[in-house]
């Protein structure tokens, strides 16, 4: 997947766990957490739907890594570079 | 004084009264509609499919959940937390209760449930065999949904209650037990403000369905509104449904101040154990709860004038309580009986508090509703005061007594007085 693709694939999961939130103005530069109401479980839904929707581990110690659109992006394009998008 | 002879004996401070009533019935989401249903002889039950389990009938509740939950709130929690949601606010719309200045340590949320945590579970596991039982892919909302107080702490996370809250398990008699331990609660001082009754989100377990079906116990019918067929000679078995109500229950004296409306006063309960079988009722143990009620009361059978029945539309289960039924009031002539499952199916954990919620308007319309799709009454089933198919009106309504019946041999009944 390349990185648009990636983003892509990080709103529909978002959209999915904050059903509520408009995210048509996300800025990718800041964090989810002062932009969207997301507390921990939240976080860890991220996690399990790229688990579950792409097979990609996310180790804890990487966490921070999902703290923006940019930096998941970034963090994610060469774990997802062979994933198809759905 | 805790156990009264009569509530009359006591002060207000200790009688306990029923100020707002919020429910969801597959056949109406609020008293109004429920009661309309219930008097037009509306059968809430539908086609329903359900993975594993395929084609059945159940009784399906249409309520608006996002009224009083967000999406985000409803994905995270259970379907049973919904349900409790929508009736505890719609009850305190209902008890007229400015939400703002109530001092929410001192509410109470007393939940009956008859299970919780299968819906949740089968969920789970249907979602890890889609990854060959990773069970890296098993959810962490898992615990959080799954806990025994689920329903209950939901209402109060929505709420705000900063009070006791918890469910009360008991099988099918748990919204009678709901109300009852709120009412204990009030009377005991631990808290000020009752939300309390029952909910269900049974229909959204494969598991229930399947049991019933292996137990010879699960309703049939090509039409799915005459699935539900209480004394019927023809019946087959229990409809499952969804539902729930709470009802708000508040001192005497309280209701009185804040000059409340009330749907009456709760003069009698009791709850005892068959201790004889899994499944089997009881009838002697049946009639003797009925009896510490009425004792409770301070009645005699005959001041009852209507008795709700519990009966789910199961050969034995019918049998028997009418049995029971007929020990205790076969000789009274005034009290006549109905059954609300045969329109709504059973509503399990939410079963005795919807029940009495549709009899409750009774005490101003003085209409009994009645008990449909008997089409041939079972022998076995025949009291002289049931209200087949048809409403009956009388000249007044003073005393419901309604029956709450659950696997283990748990069996409940509450006594309401018109005020």
């Amino acid at each position: 997947m390349a990185p648009a693709e990636i983003r892509n694939a990080i709103i529909d999961i978002l959209g999915d766990i904050a059903p509520d939130e408009d995210l048509t103005d996300l800025k990718d530069e800041v964090s989810f957490r002062d932009q969207l109401e997301l507390d921990s479980m939240d976080f860890l839904d991220i996690v399990m739907e790229l688990r579950k929707r792409y097979r990609v581990q996310v180790p804890e110690e990487d966490y921070p890594n999902l703290d923006s659109m940019h930096s998941t992006v970034t963090y994610l394009t060469p774990k997802m570079v062979d994933c198809a998008a759905t | 004084m805790i156990a009264p002879a009569s509530t009359d004996q006591l002060p207000d401070d200790q009688r306990i009264v029923i100020t707002g009533i919020g429910l969801t019935s597959p056949n109406g989401n609020n008293l109004t509609e429920f009661r309309e249903s219930l008097l037009a002889g509306k059968s809430g039950v539908t086609e329903y499919n359900i993975r594993y389990f395929g084609d059945t009938v159940a009784g399906i509740c249409d309520f608006e959940a996002t009224r009083h939950q967000s999406r985000r709130d409803a994905r995270r929690g259970t379907r049973a937390g919904s349900v409790g949601i929508y009736c505890a606010r719609e009850a305190i719309a209902s008890a007229g209760i400015d939400w703002d200045d109530m001092q929410l340590d001192r509410v109470g949320v007393y939940v009956g449930v008859t299970e919780h945590g299968n819906v949740e579970t089968e969920t789970e596991i249907h979602e890890i065999k889609q990854f060959d039982y990773d069970v890296k892919t098993w959810s962490h909302h898992h615990n959080p949904r799954t806990v025994a107080n689920n329903p209950a702490g939901e209402i109060a996370l929505n709420m705000g209650i900063t009070g006791p809250h918890y469910t009360i398990g008991a099988a099918c008699a748990a919204g009678n037990a709901g109300i009852i331990q709120g009412l204990q609660m009030l009377r005991l001082g631990e808290c000020d403000f009752a939300i309390a009754g029952g909910v269900s989100e049974s229909i959204h377990t494969f598991g229930i369905f399947a049991g019933f079906a292996s137990q010879g116990a699960l309703a049939a019918h090509d039409n799915p509104s005459k699935a539900s067929r209480p004394f019927d000679k023809n019946r087959n078995g229990i409809v499952v449904a969804e539902g729930g109500c709470l009802y708000t229950l508040e001192r005497f004296s309280d209701a009185k101040a804040r000059q409340a409306n009330v749907f009456g006063e709760i003069v009698g309960y009791a709850i005892n154990t068959d201790a004889t079988d899994f499944v089997l009722p009881n009838p002697e143990r049946q009639a003797q709860c009925m009896n510490m009620a009425l004792r409770k009361a301070g009645l005699n059978a005959d001041d009852i004038d209507i008795v709700s029945t519990h009966a789910t539309g199961t050969g034995m289960g019918d049998t028997l309580e009418c049995d029971a039924v007929r020990r205790v009031f076969g000789n009274c002539e005034k009290t006549y009986i109905n059954n609300t499952k045969s329109f709504i199916g059973h509503t399990m954990g939410a079963a005795g508090a919807l029940e009495l919620a549709g009899n409750l308007v009774a005490f101003d319309d003085k209409v009994v509703h009645a008990t449909i799709n008997v089409d041939e009454i079972d022998p076995e089933c025949q009291l002289d005061g049931l209200v087949l198919n048809q409403p009956k009106q009388l000249d007044g309504v003073d005393y419901i007594l309604n029956n709450s019946f659950g696997m283990l041999g748990i069996n409940s009944a509450t006594i309401i007085k018109r005020m």
